[in-house]
């Protein structure tokens, strides 16, 4: 079925215009309650990353499994028919994925068991008993078990109110626990030993985080399901680190991208019912998250791989003029390098692109963004000159090159990972007493003289 | 077998200056290490450690590889279990002082991707004086910054810690440990790895903290350095060897104790210690 025919069919596009103006009250409810919790799982989400607990989601949700089809059976055993309320339900998922939360931190303490064993060892456990479970609930007479199906794979649109306020509720409190205990909980995530040094008991902060996440993956179960509830909490954290480097932005971006995901998931569902509302919000989490991480602005691939670039270009400008530079500083001799002398002269370009072992492209690219730049003019066929601007560029760039290679030479203990050379200066990593002792030392006459180079040049690049 | 080290220990330690101990009230030392042992999954780590830190002073703990150096400090500050033994930070035990203790945990303990700021790492110092549900305000920012500036960072306040250097972080962490403003410091190998600039700013805070009249606790592994930089030294290999001025226990004799069979690094020093001193 094409677009044109979606839309062209008109009870699709009235649904589609019910959903978008909440003109039903159950449309607003699940929306409202929804959105929460998208808020709060990206939230506890955030924590949970930074923790490096991300797995932990997954354990969770498959550990309430075998908590739901027990529940379902005891209940019925004792009272038929009340198998199918929403709070019993809950009530054995929280208690099976509180144990199985307990179990791989008890392993991970008490054994020489590596996290990550750990949680999928847990994770099979629960699951298979789950599995195993439900096929018994399937045998019994009531247990249609449509109804426990839900669980496994979420029923957002289908909602009734009760347990919209009860996901609404819980997600609001989860919201202002994560915020009232937010510095708390960076410092948990961060830097574990210093908090238990300064007093915070870690394990009681760490419970916390735990009770948050087993919570929010719960009330997830009901909209989108146990295999895809923990995208619910992770997509939205991940998406947000690519744009930012804060701790706070990054939360409330996080919580922002889920409250969204969910919010279209919701909407999109409701105008196309044959959609599965756990898939629409996990796949609209997950077109927000590529979005992310290919145009995120700190880390996202495409604004990296620019400053890449610009970087190069950078260095390939600083490369040629200092080529220029020194191509002329043999014939005006050292002292007399004055901005105004390095424009006299005429530079070969042949002569300059065997300065240094520059690819041939490479070269006649570097001239042409030079010239665009208004630093090189062409004088003659393969002549130039300095323009006033690139020799006083010219003349820093050389300056600058000088003096870290000096530096470099005579201060072998400097941390290798301090040197920038890109970055605009030396100026930035020693303070300004190096600066002028490094000069002193060079025998730089003036404070921004050009020192003579410690080695011979030109010997390399021929 | 237990028994015969510890008395084989006894046998080798030089007397601690307990007389003195006895005059000052307990309040006034710093530090008192009694009989503590240490041990991780039955294994003894530190056996029987007795130590009394002066006032004021810096103080190195010197020992190899494995010999216990942090887990001392992690004992004292209750990180680790204590098997036997206690510890008295001016006289009480540290759940009662920790306001008064200042700690710098190995660079290499944390994730230096985490997404905050120099200055939000500073101001984790203080997250205990701001207490609960309450935002870092104005006051603990400039607090923090001043601190930053101590340690010459504080052009780098809102510099992200992933981009910072070795140094630069190491910096940062004893800038959050000295927010905190407190009487008695323990820094774990703040000297490990970090460019000369680092090393520099960071003797000159140890130096100044000593003269505000704290008293400061150094793992420290470059040996050539110990005499030059500090007043008092503990020789620890699970054991503790020896333990006082540097001048007195700082010795070839007791080094060899404490490294045993490494004695190419101890040739070399004591033939530099051979030397007259120029200072």
């Amino acid at each position: 079925m094409s677009a044109s025919a979606l839309l062209a069919d008109d009870s699709l596009w009235e649904l589609f215009s019910r959903a978008i103006s909440l003109r039903d009250y159950n449309t607003r409810v699940v929306l409202a309650g929804t959105t929460m919790l998208g808020i709060s799982g990206g939230l506890v989400g955030a924590f949970l990353i930074l923790r490096k607990r991300a797995l932990a989601a997954d354990v969770v949700s498959h550990a309430a499994l075998p908590g739901i089809a027990l529940a379902f059976l005891l209940a019925e055993r004792f009272s038929p028919g009340s198998g199918r309320s929403t709070g019993v339900l809950l009530l054995g998922a929280f208690v099976t994925g509180l144990l199985g939360m307990a179990m791989t931190l008890a392993i991970r303490s008490w054994t020489r068991i590596k996290d990550d064993a750990a949680l999928a060892v847990v994770l099979g456990l629960f699951f298979g008993v789950g599995t195993a479970l439900f096929t018994v609930v399937q045998k019994t007479k009531t247990g249609n078990v449509a109804g426990l199906r839900d669980f496994v794979f979420g029923k957002t649109a289908s909602l009734v109110a009760a347990d919209v306020w009860l996901i609404g509720g819980i997600s609001v409190a989860v919201i202002v626990l994560c915020g009232g205990v937010f510095k708390e909980l960076s410092l948990l995530c961060f830097d574990e030993e210093f908090a238990a040094a300064r007093g915070y008991r870690t394990t009681m902060l760490d419970g916390l985080l735990t009770l948050m996440a087993v919570t929010v993956t719960l009330i997830g179960l009901q909209s989108v399901g146990l295999l895809l509830v923990v995208a619910l909490l992770l997509i939205p954290p991940t998406a947000a680190r690519f744009w930012t480097n804060d701790l706070k932005i990054m939360s409330i971006l996080a919580a922002v991208i889920g409250g969204v995901s969910c919010a279209g998931g919701v909407v999109l569902s409701s105008s196309f019912p044959r959609l599965a509302a756990g898939a629409v919000i996990v796949l609209t989490g997950s077109v927000l998250f590529l979005v992310s991480l290919v145009f995120g602005k700190e880390r996202g691939l495409f604004p990296r791989w620019r400053s890449q670039r610009q970087f190069e270009q950078r260095i390939g400008r600083s490369d040629l003029l200092r080529a220029c530079y020194e191509l002329l500083e043999p014939i005006l001799g050292s002292d007399e390098t004055t901005p105004e002398s390095l424009t006299i002269y005429e530079i070969d370009a042949l002569v300059l692109s065997v300065t240094r072992q520059w690819p041939r492209g490479r070269f006649h690219g570097l001239i042409a963004t030079a010239v665009r730049d208004g630093l090189l003019v062409l004088s003659s066929k393969d002549g130039y000159h300095l323009t006033l601007r690139g020799a006083e560029e010219a003349r820093d760039a050389v300056r600058r090159h000088r003096l870290w290679e000096i530096y470099l030479l005579t201060q072998t203990d400097l941390d290798p990972r301090l040197v920038d050379r890109g970055a605009d200066g030396i100026e930035h990593v020693l303070d300004p007493d190096q600066l002028a002792e490094l000069e002193r030392r060079l025998g730089g006459e003036s404070p921004h003289g050009v020192p003579p180079s410690p080695h011979p040049i030109g010997a390399s690049g021929t | 077998m237990s028994t015969s080290v510890v008395v084989d220990h006894e046998a080798m330690q030089e007397p601690l200056p307990r007389p003195v101990a006895a005059q000052s009230p307990a309040s006034m030392v710093p530090l008192l290490i009694e009989d503590v042992t240490v041990a991780y999954h039955r294994r003894p780590v530190l056996w029987n450690i007795d130590y009394q830190a002066p006032s004021g002073k810096l103080i190195a703990i010197v020992g190899p590889n494995g010999s216990g150096k942090t887990t001392l400090i992690k004992a004292t500050l209750d990180l680790v279990p204590r098997a036997a033994g206690q510890v008295l930070i001016f006289g009480e035990p540290y759940s009662q002082q920790r306001h008064r203790v200042g700690y710098v945990p190995q660079r290499t303990s944390v994730d230096w991707d985490f997404p905050v700021s120099a200055l939000d790492v500073v101001a984790m110092g203080m997250y205990r004086k701001i207490g609960w549900l309450r935002r870092v305000s104005r006051k603990y920012r400039e607090a923090a910054r001043q601190s930053l500036d101590r340690v010459g960072m504080a052009d780098f306040a809102d510099r992200q810690i992933n981009q910072l250097s070795g140094g630069q972080q190491q910096r940062v962490f004893l800038a959050r440990a000295l927010a905190q403003n407190a009487d008695l410091y323990f820094m774990d190998e703040p000297f490990a790895g970090v460019d000369a600039s680092t090393e520099r700013a960071i003797v000159e805070v140890l130096r100044s903290l000593r003269e505000s009249g704290k008293t400061v606790i150094v793992v420290h592994h470059d040996l050539q350095t110990v005499d030059e930089y500090f007043d008092e030294v503990v020789l620890l290999n699970m054991r503790l060897i020896a333990a006082g001025p540097t001048a007195e226990v700082f010795t070839p004799e007791n080094l060899r104790k404490t490294y045993g069979g490494k004695l190419a690094l101890l040739d070399q020093l004591s033939e530099k210690m051979a030397q007259p001193r120029s200072r």
